[in-house]
């Protein structure tokens, strides 16, 4: 038997199956395309005009704030990480979920609420100004540093949590034997944790690289104009539909180089972690004020990345709930909620089903190292559209969409495919989020060999009777798992909610972000609360699916 | 066959999802006597208004809530499919823009044409203004006297270095106050103003209430909001230490701009959007009917209907009403110049 072009079921590894599969891809690609199809009609007036004026800026600030936050997160990702997994000290088991949570705040929400207490008219400088003077001069918290710091503290779970299983995953014996060559911790973290685990670092740095260019809303409250700002202000406050897409379209490249440098990082993780199996390492016990300091620092990072946050936005959502006049609010809210919810529950069904598919098609069967060729491919086409800024996703769906809503007038006479009908949002959601749908599952259809699959057809069970005996129930944690991620970054999504919203359809995340780049900070913070209680959980999971050390998989979310 | 029912399913299903919520907005349409709203006023505050509309007429009020320019922006995406009514928006300029470009249909309403001054609703009925906001000076006291104040222009004077808080050109407050610079002085004597502000390095804020809340706070001496954001603060802190100047009172007149409506070209619910409009310029009016205008320390377009309280204190002033039919082909040139020169 042919072993290389036959797949399980007798038929060629190439097949209508395949097909299906890169399906998916191509739709999470097309809005893509048409958006780099704008090179093919270069408007040589806008860029000029965009170069003598925001340009330059737009590039320097995108550049900073990627170097900020990267740099940012990784230092305080790998430290926090490598003390959970090298040391042992009083609170540490706890000190390890704990340090997930600031991942449930999103930067438009953290932003907002950094801004009202440490900017120039916030109780914190105020009080300092009570201590020292009306003259203390602190440096402007409106500023590119400012949005650095936010978007660090909501970002460095990423990498805390992709550096914390690699440093867990690291062989003892490589340890021991720096120790026997008598080098000191600091050392084997800089020679030998640090560049054992340089793969896991880089892929957690480029989840955070993506989310910085994705972000908008952090960057506005701080006057940092950049390029995702660039594309949103040019397309709804100058109303400049071309020069926006072509924006997009230099925003886009830019997140092609993260997918690709990461990439080229990433490809050496085989070569380093070969033999990396053996016994765990044993954890190094603290004592005295080092046991302190070990717990006190990273609990000091915590208050600032979510106790304070949370405690604000708790104490603003009770000061609200208390004096609103009845009704308006709790008939308001609860139809955001309603929305919010259907919206996310929505998307995070059809991301699901298309990855499934996706995933099923180009599961591992007969040849394994041609099927995982094509699955690494066709995941990494996926991944392209978790790289790009809802703000770029939304018009790159609009300039996709909007032909065909003509067309469909004409058949229909009514349903606007855009606006009027969540289509093109649910369109612009799988777009962006069926690279993470798709690593999850995937992952857990990895568990299902082809030989069980095989040996239960022989048995003479019929194709239904497999997949609901054999696929399900082992799948079923990772499809649970994807499903929840999905609703969660949909939940919280800013952006591609704004601008593709139906009629009517107010969500959570847009009220919040509205009221509170007015300053309707206490109106803001029931939703805003809503959205980050509803995230904890799922930031939760995310540490516990890490521990599996699912963070060597192509694509893989974590 | 069984393989490509297993992957037809999820497909399948997520099909059937969405064409569910394609269906869940006409299904609504048939059923009650309703109104579509796109909305770029301050949320909150409408939506108590737009519940007693509700409750006085049966009509239900659906709001679509986003910034000026996105409304329009998807007023014109979407063309004659629009479900918008009534495009209530908070700049006179835009509302010029999209009845030039079609999307605004003219409205013959007897009520409308009687309490709307003609200098406040387009000769061709197909916009109105509801509610007027004035953008001018605010000052701490502690550190400026008001007679050290007199203009917008005067702000671009070298001693207002570093003392300056301004709201980003990102704004549509901010263009429409640029567009009417433009309509007075020209755009030359225009830039010159502006190049002269942001050489003053003013603190960018993207909120009125903050820039009042910043100038209280001691870091910026003057700065530039609408006049309802200190009656706002005032309401609740009548000690609140910003005071209010009238802007060149000496020439032209403080700026002025106003949220105003109008009825959208193939408004699926017309008769109930007319029947909205005249409400709002009307009962909608009364300071009893919170938030608009009343509530929000704006003032009536309504010249028959009383301002609030709190309004009383700012006094009597000149409004430059012969720049407002600028703002809207100026609007472009205004945000190009905002960009040349530099402003955030």
């Amino acid at each position: 038997m042919g072993r290389v072009a036959i797949d399980s079921w007798g038929r060629p590894a190439f097949n209508a199956g395949s097909l299906a599969a890169a399906l998916p891809a191509l739709l999470v690609l097309l809005p893509l395309i048409g958006l780099a199809l704008t090179w093919l009609r270069l408007d040589g007036e806008i860029w000029s005009h965009l170069w003598s004026t925001l340009l330059p800026e737009m590039l320097l600030n995108t550049v900073l704030l990627m170097l900020g936050v990267g740099a940012t997160t990784l230092a305080i990702g790998a430290s926090l990480a490598w003390l959970v997994t090298t040391y042992a000290f009083p609170g540490a088991r706890l000190l390890e979920w704990l340090l997930v949570l600031p991942i449930a705040i999103p930067g438009y929400i953290l932003g907002y609420v950094a801004m009202s207490l440490f900017d120039y008219a916030g109780p914190f400088q105020t009080q300092l100004r009570a201590w020292f003077g009306p003259d203390l001069e602190l440096p402007e918290f409106r500023s590119l540093p400012g949005a650095i710091f936010v978007l660090s503290l909501t970002l460095y779970p990423y990498v805390y949590l992709l550096a914390r299983a690699a440093f867990r995953d690291q062989s003892a014996m490589q340890r021991d034997a720096a120790r026997a060559a008598g080098l000191g911790n600091r050392v084997i973290f800089w020679r030998v944790a640090l560049p054992l685990a340089r793969p896991s670092l880089a892929a957690g740095v480029a989840l955070v690289l993506m989310e910085t260019l994705t972000d908008f809303a952090v960057v506005r409250y701080f006057n940092v104009v950049t390029l995702s700002e660039g594309v949103v202000r040019l397309w709804v406050v100058q109303m400049d539909r071309d020069a926006a897409v072509q924006l997009a379209s230099l925003l886009m490249l830019i997140a092609l180089g993260v997918v690709l440098a990461e990439r080229r990082l990433r490809s050496h993780a085989r070569y380093y972690q070969l033999g990396s199996q053996s016994r765990p390492i044993a954890p190094i016990r603290l004592h005295g004020w080092r046991a302190v300091a070990a717990l006190v620092g990273p609990l000091a990072l915590l208050f600032v990345a979510f106790g304070l946050p949370v405690a604000q936005l708790v104490q603003w959502a009770i000061a609200e709930v208390t004096s609103a006049e009845p009704g308006t609010l709790d008939a308001v809210f609860g139809q955001y909620l309603f929305n919010t919810l259907t919206l996310s529950l929505g998307a995070a069904l059809i991301v699901v089903a298309v990855a499934l598919a996706m995933a099923y098609a180009v599961r591992p069967r007969g040849s394994r190292a041609e099927a995982q060729a094509g699955t690494r491919f066709l995941a990494r086409l996926a991944t392209l559209g978790y790289a790009m800024p809802g703000a770029v996703v939304a018009l790159g769906v609009l300039l996709l969409l909007a032909p065909l809503n003509e067309t469909v007038l004409g058949w229909t006479g009514g349903a606007v495919l855009l606006s009027a009908s969540a289509f093109g949002l649910m369109y612009a959601y799988l777009v962006r989020f069926l690279a993470i749908g798709f690593s999850g599952v995937e992952a857990s259809l990895e568990k299902v060999t082809p030989n069980m699959e095989m040996a239960a057809r022989s048995l003479g069970a019929a194709p239904a009777r497999v997949l609901t005996r054999i696929h399900l129930p082992l799948v079923r944690t990772g499809v649970l798992a994807a499903l929840l991620l999905v609703f969660v970054d949909t939940l919280k999504e800013l952006p591609v909610t704004m601008f593709l919203r139906p009629f009517g359809m107010e969500t959570l995340s847009v009220w919040t972000y509205m009221l509170a780049s007015e300053s309707a900070w206490q109106a803001a913070a029931l939703p805003a609360l809503t959205i980050v209680l509803a995230s904890v959980g799922p930031a939760l999971l995310l540490i516990h699916l890490s521990r599996a050390g699912a963070h060597s998989g192509e694509g893989t979310y974590l | 066959m069984n393989r490509r029912k297993f992957l037809l399913t999820p497909i399948a299903g997520a099909l059937a999802v969405a064409s569910l919520s394609l269906m869940q907005p006409t299904a609504t349409v048939a059923q009650t006597k309703i109104v579509n709203v796109y909305s770029a006023r301050h949320y909150g505050a409408l939506e108590k208004v737009f519940a007693e509309f509700t409750r006085e007429t049966g009509i239900q009020v659906r709001l679509s809530n986003a910034s000026t320019q996105a409304l329009l922006e998807r007023l014109r995406a979407e063309g004659p499919q629009t479900p918008a009514d009534v495009f209530f928006v908070i700049d006179v300029g835009t509302l010029q823009i999209a009845a030039k470009e079609g999307l605004l249909q003219p409205i013959q309403s007897d009520v409308l044409k009687t309490v709307i001054p003609a200098e406040l609703r387009d000769p061709e009925g197909r916009w109105y203004a509801l509610s007027l906001r004035y953008r001018t000076l605010m000052y701490n006291p502690a550190k400026v006297k008001p007679e050290e104040l007199s203009t917008y222009e005067a702000l671009a004077d070298r001693k207002w270095r570093g003392r300056l808080c301004m709201r980003p050109a990102t704004h549509i407050y901010t263009v429409s106050l640029v567009a009417s610079m433009i309509a007075n002085n020209g755009e030359q004597q225009t830039e010159r103003v502006l190049r002269g502000w942001v050489a003053n390095r003013p603190t960018f804020i993207d909120s009125d209430t903050r820039i009042l809340e910043t100038i209280a706070a001691g870091k910026c001496d003057v700065g530039i909001t609408n006049h309802y954001y200190l009656g706002n603060k005032l309401k609740s802190d009548p000690n609140f230490p910003v005071k209010l100047f009238w802007a060149n009172q000496a020439d032209r007149g403080v700026q002025v701009n106003f949220s105003g409506a109008g009825v959208t070209a193939n408004a699926p619910n017309r008769e109930n959007a007319i029947r909205l409009l005249e409400w709002l310029a009307t009962r909608g009016q009364d300071p009893g009917v919170a938030g608009l205008p009343g509530g929000n320390s704006e003032y009536p377009a309504n010249p028959s209907v009383q301002p609030a309280e709190v309004l009383k204190g700012f006094g009597t002033f000149k409004a430059d009403l012969a720049s407002l039919p600028q703002y809207g082909p100026l609007q472009a040139q205004a945000i190009k110049l905002l960009e040349r020169v530099g402003y955030k």
